[in-house]
């Protein structure tokens, strides 16, 4: 390849990968866009990405009409306790999956990757009754529970990766020193399981997060609600809205994510093995 | 390693009667002192609306300390599952609040309480008998239809007054022939005369066709219902076609839109009249920029008059409630007259008693609240939200058909006979 193709080709990677930005970015800066407007703005026919007189009424609005600080606790306690439930089975589960290869083995992925295709409502009424006879309708744990059984497959199937890709040879470096099976996995193992660890409770963290329906199914109480199914409640019959205040819960509710994210993406994009075998 | 699995399994069930401890699962029957407990879930979901409601559980629970009425907040969206699944679960809230084109399946389905032999006198003789049609099913009546709204033009001012157009009234309508000479007179370089919002054109088609008496779902003796294509049932739909296309007197543009999105364009000048729901004007009354002028007019009217369908906003009663007389008291009590106009004008729309419609509140010229109130005694049920199959028959056949028939992808021969041929193939599944 020449210089000049190479150059070429480069610049067409740049473009493509800025235009994949941008169409990324363009709802999350709109939404930001919009929770800033006056109603009055949002009817423009000539809408302007700054607006044009800013103002907090639509968050004074949308917290003066919905519970959100209440609907973001339960969220918060839900997806957390979700992420650390789902990582905490899922780590050993993954590591048996990936060091011992067998037909069971090959059977547990398979079966993970086809549960993966199951639609909400197909599991939701037999899930319910199953809840309902625990006594778990209407409660934070009942729906922690499904949220873990819910992510459990792609945490597997992920983590599984993961220790794929630590070298077997550490392990067994550590076993000629005299380590034992809990040792090797707790000391050797584990630390280099972190980034997929993280990526894997920060996956299972924003699906409970974001999950709508199996919430808004589970719980009744407004007490009980989380974010998602509050959100809801600006939206009238035949997809009406109340535009601002919905645009600025909505903002709100995407900040934990994002916070999430920038707090930890270098844990996940670090060097998974660096130097940990010495040539 | 062996040693550790009965702890495991301690663990386990541990956590499993952790689990089951922190249930929220209730006593529906009531409270230990006898008091009556009943859930009550509305969709109400604008602030006057929902503050109405909530002070009215309050006065309810203050004046009856035997019947306490939990108010559960809903959602429209996705309403139709999440009440499946609740009533297949057995949790169903006692007290339900849908739309009346929600509630065949349940009512079919034996999920709904027939509330015939529980309602006072008072609640059916002042909702007129067309009402009750939209909640009747087979031989029962399954919900309280109490708030629902009318289909009217909303209009620039401005546009209106200076183009000479007569401007119409409930007593002396546009006509559709009318209605289509006017849009094109309205339309001028970068004005059309009219936007049709038409992202669901089912239902907009539908209910206005009864306007030009289009009905097309026939219940015959036996009852089953069989669609046929008359000439009134060509009428609306032919005119938004050469509105959108011989006459370009409709925005193209506007056909996929739902009918917030045809504001901005409505009070930036691009459109001249946009025929959207009564409630509707709520989000012109909050948006539209200073000084900008609207009114509202009648939607046009053919042979049938001002007739068009309409989905009331319903009261239900769950079959598996044990305290279903005292969910009815409650829904009486909600649904009396002075209760209802809190109600409506909460929702922005119209009260489907005859006693709340009287109320002068409603009556004002302000914010349009007179014209729509003058088409009330026009509103029927909507067409079809009877029949069995009618969603299917919708999704599946109605809506491509009329997006590729407005559009211009087909034409009127065509969509007759998916309408009828691939619709009747449709319902007989369903009325074998």
């Amino acid at each position: 390849m020449s210089l000049r193709t190479g150059r070429t080709a480069r610049a067409g990677q740049y473009a493509a990968l800025l235009g994949y930005l941008v169409f990324l970015a363009f709802p999350f800066l709109w939404l930001i866009s919009t929770a800033f407007k006056p109603a009055r703005e949002l009817g423009s026919l000539h809408p302007t990405w700054i607006p044009e007189d800013p103002t907090l009424d639509n968050f004074r609005q949308a917290f003066d009409e919905q519970p959100l600080l209440r609907a973001a606790a339960n969220s918060l306690t839900a997806a957390v306790c979700a992420a650390l439930i789902a990582v905490v089975i899922a780590t050993p589960m993954a590591y048996v999956m990936a060091r011992h290869r067998g037909r069971l083995s090959t059977a547990a992925t398979g079966w993970v990757v086809v549960s993966q295709a199951f639609p909400f409502v197909l599991v939701i009424i037999p899930l319910f009754l199953v809840l309902k006879h625990l006594h778990l309708i209407n409660s934070l744990w009942g729906l922690i529970l499904v949220y873990v059984v819910w992510s459990l497959p792609f945490a597997l199937w992920m983590l599984a990766g993961y220790v794929r890709a630590v070298p077997p040879e550490l392990e067994e470096a550590a076993a000629v020193d005299g380590a034992g099976k809990a040792r090797i996995l707790v000391s050797v193992t584990a630390p280099l399981l972190a980034p997929g660890i993280v990526a894997t409770a920060l996956f299972a963290f924003i699906t409970a997060w974001n999950e709508f329906f199996f919430a808004l199914v589970l719980l009744k109480t407004p007490e009980k609600q989380t974010l998602p199914v509050v959100l809801t409640h600006f939206l009238g019959a035949e997809g009406v809205a109340d535009l601002g205040p919905l645009a600025a819960a909505a903002f709100l509710a995407t900040l934990p994510s994002l916070v999430l994210f920038a707090v930890i993406q270098k844990r996940i994009t670090g060097g998974l093995t660096a130097g940990a075998v010495k040539h | 390693m062996r040693r550790r699995l009965p702890a495991t399994a301690a663990a386990l069930t541990a956590l499993a009667l952790l689990l089951s401890g922190c249930s929220g699962g209730g006593d529906r029957d009531g409270d230990a002192d006898g008091t009556i407990r009943l859930s009550f879930q509305s969709l109400a979901w604008q602030k006057e609306s929902v503050d109405a409601n909530k002070q009215l559980v309050r006065e309810w629970n203050a004046a009856h300390p035997d019947i306490q009425v939990d108010y559960v907040q809903g959602s429209w969206d996705n309403v139709h599952d999440q009440l499946l699944t609740s009533f297949e679960g057995g949790e169903a809230p006692d007290i339900i609040h849908d739309a009346s084109d929600d509630l065949a399946d349940f009512a079919y389905g034996g999920y709904l309480a027939d509330l015939r032999p529980l309602l006072p006198g008072r609640l059916t003789e002042d909702i007129p008998r067309r009402s009750w049609e939209a909640t009747t099913f087979g031989d029962g009546v399954y919900g309280v239809p109490f708030l629902q709204e009318p289909k009217v033009l909303i209009a620039n001012t401005k546009i209106l007054e200076s183009s000479g157009v007569r401007i119409p009234t409930p007593e002396k309508p546009w006509s559709w022939p009318e209605f289509r000479e006017v849009t094109a007179e309205l339309t001028e370089k970068g004005t059309y005369g009219v936007a049709w919002p038409l992202k669901e054109p089912v239902s907009v088609t539908l209910n206005l066709g009864l306007s030009a008496g289009g009905q097309l779902f026939h219940r015959g003796a036996d009852g089953r219902v069989t669609i046929r294509f008359g000439e009134g049932d060509g009428v609306v739909p032919g005119t938004v076609r050469d509105q959108v296309g011989s006459d370009g007197s409709a925005a193209r543009s506007a056909l996929g839109m739902g009918g917030s999105d045809t504001l901005p364009g409505f009070f930036g000048g691009k459109y001249a009249m946009v025929p959207l729901g009564f409630s509707y004007r709520q989000q012109v009354v909050e948006q539209a920029p200073e000084g900008f002028e609207w009114t509202v007019l009648p939607a046009p009217a053919g042979s049938g008059g001002l007739a068009q369908g309409v989905s009331p906003q319903t009261l239900s009663v769950a079959e598996d409630s044990p305290h279903k007389e005292e969910a009815v008291r409650f829904i009486d009590f909600l649904l009396r007259p002075a209760n209802v106009v809190r109600l409506a004008r909460g929702d922005w729309m119209l009260p489907t008693g005859t006693e709340a419609l009287a109320d002068p509140a409603l009556h004002t010229e302000e914010n349009g609240w007179a014209a729509g109130t003058a088409l009330a005694r026009a509103l029927r049920p909507a067409p079809a939200q009877s029949v069995r199959g009618y969603p299917e028959w919708k999704d599946k056949v109605a809506t491509p058909a009329l997006q590729e028939y407005y559009s211009g992808a087909i034409g009127a021969g065509e969509l007759r006979k998916r309408l009828v041929d691939d619709g009747n193939r449709v319902l007989a599944r369903y009325q074998r």
